[in-house]
């Protein structure tokens, strides 16, 4: 058996260091590119969203080198994600490209069907063996975050961002390629020691928090490099989702104590939006007014073109931006997007927060675009 | 005189501002013809701004917009490189104190700039459609065998306007031509045209705007009387045409620079009026470094390489000494 299973961001760092633990043999596919990007196109209905036209892209690129069963993850609730593996698995045996699929639901769901499936998969190993293969990948999940709001800290303040990222990536292929815990620990303790010491600005940097949909928060080619767009123009850049935050909620019940700026953020939702709408459509919501109340200068609603919950959510952001004088600005995004249309947005939308702020903050840039 | 040059360079027109300290425009503002090739544009507009100048005028600073605002700006060598939306909003606050929504109608994109005590603190652009904007305007006109100019007066003179499905131009247009088959008069149709449109913005760029008055219209389309009276109909309020409607972006540009270059008391970094005949190659080509294939644009002044972009991990972006565009 090959597996292989779906990018969102940095995710295969930790879904590999689960698998191979448990004596998988996995098959990553390529970084999500624009050949992905097309390939899933092809093959996609065209109002399917932007996160199930890039699995597809992603399974075939995967079974280009060999793979042979999919993981994929189930859901419930009014978003269409609960459809997406059937689906695709329909699309798959369409095109003749037939995979296994292995669908795990939320354990919120059944915690016996997911451990009968996880048996399938692994077969006759010690549970000691499979706990001992969640805690890595545990570690390599808290250690991605650690880094990356390191990144989004440093972003808008160092000189020579492009040696950033190369750091930042130097990093993430530490983490992945190391099998221990204190060694993953180490690599953290290293990149940022090392980009703590790069020549920074001084002064206050505009605050944006990021809400929206999960997976285009977390994958770049999603959201279109929304983050790096940001801190080129000197944001400094807060995600309302996170990756281990979202593992330990939805995968351990909230069993470990982990804290996040954005943590109780959903019970804020009321009055405005009193019920689950599907998706992360009330998490939005919530961290939206939480960002204001930390006082944030504006929140960025970021989600796939066609989303039913965020666009549920968008329709009462409004109240809350008038309620607490907070901007925001909402990207639905999926092929069509264009750049330009998204830079310029995104340079205005500084602009507006930066004249917004009461107090003149510092260290800003003029807004002027890449490569200037 | 200390001068501030904005240049606007969009999608149809360019457009060049001349400045002074107190905002005061200097010689005519030209409106130039895009065509697809804006360093061409520019180099044009420069020659004919330095005709215009006396020994004793210096640019003492100068800001790009438009949608080649990157490649302008390092063409002629901006202090201040600034998207269109936030040069729109300064040049209206400018002419028109107190404005709390700008209505801007370009070339193939429109959008909507709201207001409050001098700041903005909401807008919106078109992103799936470009109904209603110029270009359009332009193709309808043609088809009509009228002319541009004259399309709004001929939309002044209608008495019942026609109702025409404004969603989307493909339809517009098999919607108009269905009027005219009908036998409806020609200044009907096309004061239908405008009412479709302005509901189309409305409805698109519009939705969930405040948009109180004072309203300012702006942008080439804001030439066209037609329009105008569609919107002050649809909005139940007087529009505010600036005099210099169809050059705001780069006013607003101008204004920039001015700000920019005085506020930090710093020299400009306009390259002077030699890049007008200066020859630059801007070329293209396809990363192969990675499945993503980002096409990256270089701009070459002889051998001397001033900018690259497109790339999206910027490993084009820093790397001078990497050889990009292959010479033909």
């Amino acid at each position: 058996m090959k597996i292989t299973y779906p990018h969102m961001g940095n995710l295969y760092i930790v879904v590999r260091a689960l698998l191979t633990t448990l004596g998988l043999d996995v098959v990553l596919p390529p970084p999500t590119s624009r050949r992905t990007v097309e390939l899933g196109v092809r093959y996609s209905p065209e109002f399917a969203c932007f996160p199930f036209k890039l699995n597809l892209g992603n399974y075939l690129e995967a079974r280009e080198l060999g793979a042979d069963t999919i993981l994929m993850a189930g859901g419930v609730g009014p978003c269409r994600f609960g459809y997406y593996a059937e689906v695709q698995r329909q699309i798959l045996s369409d095109l003749g490209s037939e995979m296994d699929m292995v669908v795990l639901e939320p354990p919120d769901v059944s915690y016996k069907e997911l451990k009968e499936k996880i048996r399938h998969l692994v077969g006759d190993i010690s549970w000691w063996k499979v706990i001992k293969a969640i805690r890595l990948a545990w570690y390599k999940a808290r250690a991605i975050d650690a880094v990356e709001e390191k990144l989004l800290y440093l972003r808008p303040r160092v000189y020579e961002p492009y040696l950033l990222e190369r750091y930042y990536h130097r990093a993430l292929h530490e983490i992945d390629a190391l099998s221990h815990r204190r060694a993953v620990q180490g690599a953290v303790r290293d990149f940022i020691k090392k980009v703590g010491s790069m020549p920074q600005r001084s002064g206050e940097f505009l605050r944006v928090g990021l809400v929206g949909e999960i997976f285009t928060i977390l994958e770049p080619t999603a959201n279109y490099d929304l983050e790096k767009r940001l801190g080129l123009l000197g944001v400094e850049v807060t995600r309302s989702i996170w990756l281990s935050i979202w593992i330990n909620e939805h995968l351990f019940g909230g069993l470990l104590r982990v804290s996040n700026e954005c943590r109780d953020d959903h019970h804020l939702a009321p009055p405005y939006l009193n019920s689950f709408v599907g998706g992360h459509g009330k998490e939005t919501v919530g961290c939206t007014v939480g960002f204001a109340q930390r006082n944030y200068d504006g929140v960025i609603q970021v989600a796939p073109f066609t989303c039913m919950p965020e666009i549920v959510a968008h329709s009462v952001l409004p109240a809350v931006s008038k309620d607490y004088g907070i901007p925001v600005l909402t990207f639905y995004l999926d092929e069509q997007s264009g750049e330009a249309g998204i830079q310029t947005r995104l340079e205005a939308f500084v602009d507006l927060i930066a004249a917004h702020s009461h107090d003149q903050k510092g260290g800003m840039l003029s807004g002027s675009v890449f490569g200037n | 005189m200390d001068l501030f040059l904005g240049i606007d360079v969009g999608s149809v027109s360019t457009n060049l501002v001349l400045i002074d300290y107190e905002g005061e425009l200097y010689l005519r503002p030209l409106y130039l013809r895009t065509q697809g090739q804006p360093i061409t544009a520019v180099q044009q507009g420069l020659v004919l701004l330095k005709e215009q100048l006396t020994s004793e005028d210096r640019i003492r600073g100068v800001g790009t917009t438009g949608s080649a605002r990157s490649l302008a700006g390092v063409l002629v060598g901006a202090d201040i490189v600034k998207n269109e939306i936030t040069s729109h909003a300064v040049a209206a606050l400018h002419k028109v104190p107190g404005v709390r929504t700008v209505l801007e109608i370009g070339g193939q994109d429109s959008k909507i700039i709201v207001l409050r005590d001098g700041i903005v603190v909401d807008f919106a652009m078109n992103t799936v459609c470009a109904a209603g904007t110029g270009s359009f305007l332009d193709q309808q006109a043609n088809r009509l065998n009228l002319s541009i100019e004259n399309f709004g007066e001929v939309a002044l003179q209608a008495e019942n306007p026609v109702r025409i499905a404004g969603r989307c131009t493909v339809f517009a247009e098999s919607d108009m031509i269905h009027k005219q088959q009908m036998g409806h008069s020609l200044s009907d149709i096309v004061a239908g045209l405008c009412d479709a449109l302005v509901r189309n913005y409305l409805n698109n760029i519009g939705k969930g705007k405040e948009i109180n008055p004072p309203v300012v219209f702006q942008g080439g389309v804001a030439a066209n009387a037609g329009m105008r009276t569609a919107f002050e109909k649809a909005l139940e309020t007087e529009i505010i045409i600036p005099q210099h409607f169809d050059v705001m972006g780069a006013y607003g540009a101008a204004m920039l620079a001015r700000d920019q270059t005085s506020e930090q008391g710093r020299e400009t970094r306009f390259r002077g009026f030699k890049v007008s005949s200066q020859d630059f190659q801007n070329c293209s080509f396809i990363c192969q470094k990675c499945p993503n294939a980002c096409e990256v644009i270089e701009i070459k002044q002889g051998k001397e390489l001033l900018a690259r972009w497109g790339d999206r991990c910027g490993r084009w972006s820093v790397t001078e000494t990497e050889a990009g565009c292959v010479p033909v």
